[in-house]
């Protein structure tokens, strides 16, 4: 189905029903009950795991494919952004040009700085791209005032001209994004089932829509003779030249396309939520996009939406973990106990996250150097019980 | 005039001379070796030919072209294809796929965007690929990561890979350095298949008498940079000047 084999449109498949019922998957939990919290079916949030799970397919396609480590991707995910708030501050609020024009600056700012880093190759490439995003931050956060609002971030204001929209609405506020005329991205329609609580929102469902181009794109690259010269590129250049052929386009292809995949997520962030700041583009958002991908699963398909989920779930919700909830959890225990037992935790749950999310992180390296896909894969193995019948047929499809 | 024609090349590294005025042409269809004692040279003159090196003087024209001051893709889209001392294979491929990569080279050239194509329905390719796979006895490990296999076997896959370009020079060299007895006696069947079932010129740089003198049309002898003699196998076996220079009763 759609040029895919049945493997991959199988894999298609799954993720187009986890993207569309997340509402449901998400909220396992029911309202009231105090594993609510755990609860990640909101749509901040279910936007979230949609827009950085674009960013790490794109950025898989680059690192995962060639090898080539990119540590300021973050600069075109924020370009994506203002790009896009600039659309909606000229044009109008409808989100498909904003999104266009993101994806189309993005790839330009791409196109310049590939060109100019994938001259050298291993660490030199990856400092070069991070002294290009760190410039870009700072150019940003400062010298580009008049285009980025610098430190306060570009927002929508009511003296916007948006020539094929309104500036201001009749109650005089401003107008909100939306995909057609009354079709706003943040209305959410509530269904309530029992005790449970489920939110069904616009702006998510044009994440998930674009999640899914974005995934079987990708999918199609890896299958395709261009995605096979990238996995050489990474596996033996002198071979390729040798071959005939010149890796440079190639690298400089993978870039500029995972370039733009960072500009629709940030232009999807800014359709979101209408406005954009330089933190955005900071060297700690473009290492994330890496852990996310390596954590999922570089080179594989899957693995980098996986990644991105994860770490998108421990930002928020681990996060939300504070001391009062702990003392809910264990008020039962002899007081002694239970402030010891919170004295621990506390340093790997509210605001301390980052600690879990650094051993974790270690613990997956370390044991499943595939990421979590690795992991999914051994304990599919351990369940089949098969005595490794076809390792050939596993080798076959490395990527997955 | 042979297919590649090497005239007066020379080149030096800092003091060193290492290639003074180097004289070669090689025949068409026919299989010329290149052989010399340790540091004469002839490495660094194959470097020449594929654009690794450029040569400080002289030409080096390829079927009436220059092939100087190209870069090693462009040469190899000319025609040249280059087997490696080490083999140099994807290593994290596997062997249907290292096939796979030449034959896209050569239909798609050194560059092309083909990424909403699928690699598995380029027919006409794979039967390309599995064909040479099947002439080189290696069908049955097509599936097979490449980077477990036996040195013997990652040299068949280079010469499959540069042979399934149909290259009008294959340049070799080294081809059975730093193999066991067995691997070598292989890849000297291997070789002796090729020359005689396709008709493709070869440039072969080696160390190893034995496989020198049962393959070669013609033999050059290289020593410190220059070209000693050029003749056939049986006159270079018992000529002076090639036991001179071997045994090193020059100094």
């Amino acid at each position: 189905m759609l040029g895919l084999n049945t493997k991959d449109t199988t894999l298609l498949i799954v993720v187009a029903v986890l993207a569309l019922g997340a509402p449901f998957i998400l909220n396992p939990f029911p309202e009231a009950s105090s594993l609510a919290q755990f609860n990640a079916g909101y749509p901040d949030l279910m936007q979230r795991f949609a827009i950085f799970g674009i960013f790490a397919i794109g950025f898989n396609i680059l690192f995962g494919l060639t090898g080539y480590l990119s540590f300021g991707h973050a600069a075109f995910l924020g370009v994506g952004s203002y790009s896009a708030v600039w659309m909606f501050k000229l044009l109008g609020m409808n989100v498909l040009p904003a999104i266009a024009l993101s994806i189309i600056v993005a790839g330009l700012f791409a196109l310049l700085i590939g060109y100019i880093s994938l001259r050298r190759s291993g660490i030199y490439f990856s400092i070069l791209t991070l002294a290009f995003a760190q410039m870009s931050f700072n150019l940003a956060y400062s010298v580009l005032t008049p285009i980025t609002n610098g430190e306060t971030g570009l927002q929508l204001t009511l003296s916007d001209p948006r020539i094929f929209g309104q500036s201001a609405t009749s109650d005089g506020g401003i107008p909100v994004t939306n995909l057609l005329p009354g079709f706003e991205m943040r209305e959410t329609f509530t269904w309530e089932i029992g005790p449970w609580l489920f939110q069904f929102n616009t702006g998510y469902y044009l994440c998930a829509a674009f999640l899914l181009l974005a995934f079987y794109l990708s999918v199609r690259i890896f299958r395709s003779p261009f995605g096979l010269m990238l996995r050489a590129v990474k596996s033996n250049q002198q071979r390729m030249h040798y071959t005939g052929l010149n890796t440079r386009p190639y690298t400089l292809a993978a870039f500029v396309i995972s370039g733009m995949y960072a500009g629709l997520a940030g232009g999807l962030l800014a359709s979101m939520d209408p406005l954009a700041g330089a933190e955005r583009m900071q060297w700690t958002a473009s290492g994330e996009v890496v852990l996310m991908t390596i954590l999922g699963g570089a080179g594989t398909l899957i693995g980098p939406v996986l990644g991105a989920g994860f770490i998108k779930y421990f930002e928020n919700i681990f996060s939300k973990i504070n001391d009062s909830v702990l003392h809910g959890w264990f008020g039962f225990m002899p007081d002694g106990m239970e402030n010891a037992i919170i004295f621990v935790s506390h340093f790997f749950v509210g605001k301390s996250w980052h600690l879990t999310l650094g051993l974790l992180f270690m613990l997956v390296v370390t044991f499943l150097p595939g990421g979590l896909v690795e992991g999914g894969q051994r304990i599919g193995r351990l369940f089949r019980r098969k005595p490794a019948k076809d390792p050939k047929s596993a080798d076959m499809k490395p990527a997955e | 005039m042979g297919i590649l024609e090497v005239k007066d090349v020379g080149k030096r590294f800092g003091g060193l001379q290492a290639l003074g005025d180097v004289n070669l042409s090689v025949a068409q269809n026919s299989v010329h070796a290149i052989i010399g004692p340790n540091g004469a040279g002839k490495s660094t003159l194959l470097n020449c030919l594929v654009g690794k090196l450029i040569p400080d003087s002289g030409s080096v024209m390829f079927d009436g072209q220059s092939v100087l001051g190209r870069k090693p893709y462009e040469i190899n889209q000319m025609g040249i294809s280059r087997v490696f001392q080490t083999p140099e294979i994807f290593g994290d491929l596997t062997v249907l796929e290292n096939m796979m990569i030449p034959c896209f080279a050569r239909r798609d050239g050194s560059f092309r965007l083909h990424a909403f194509e699928s690699v598995n329905r380029e027919h006409d390719l794979v039967e390309k690929a599995e064909q040479m796979l099947i002439d080189v006895n290696m069908i049955d490990k097509r599936h097979m990561q490449t980077a477990s296999m036996s040195r013997g076997d990652k040299r068949r896959l280079e010469m499959a890979m540069c042979l399934v370009q149909e290259p009008r020079l294959l340049l070799l060299d080294e081809p059975t350095a730093g193999m066991a007895r067995a691997d070598t006696n292989n890849t000297i069947d291997l070789l002796k298949e090729i020359k005689e079932t396709r008709n493709i010129t070869m440039a072969i740089i080696e160390h190893d008498m034995h496989v020198v003198f049962s393959l070669a049309d013609r033999i050059t002898v290289l020593a410190q940079g220059t070209p000693l003699v050029e003749d056939t196998p049986d006159k270079i076996k018992g000529h002076p000047k090639v036991r001179e220079a071997y045994l090193g009763e020059a100094h």
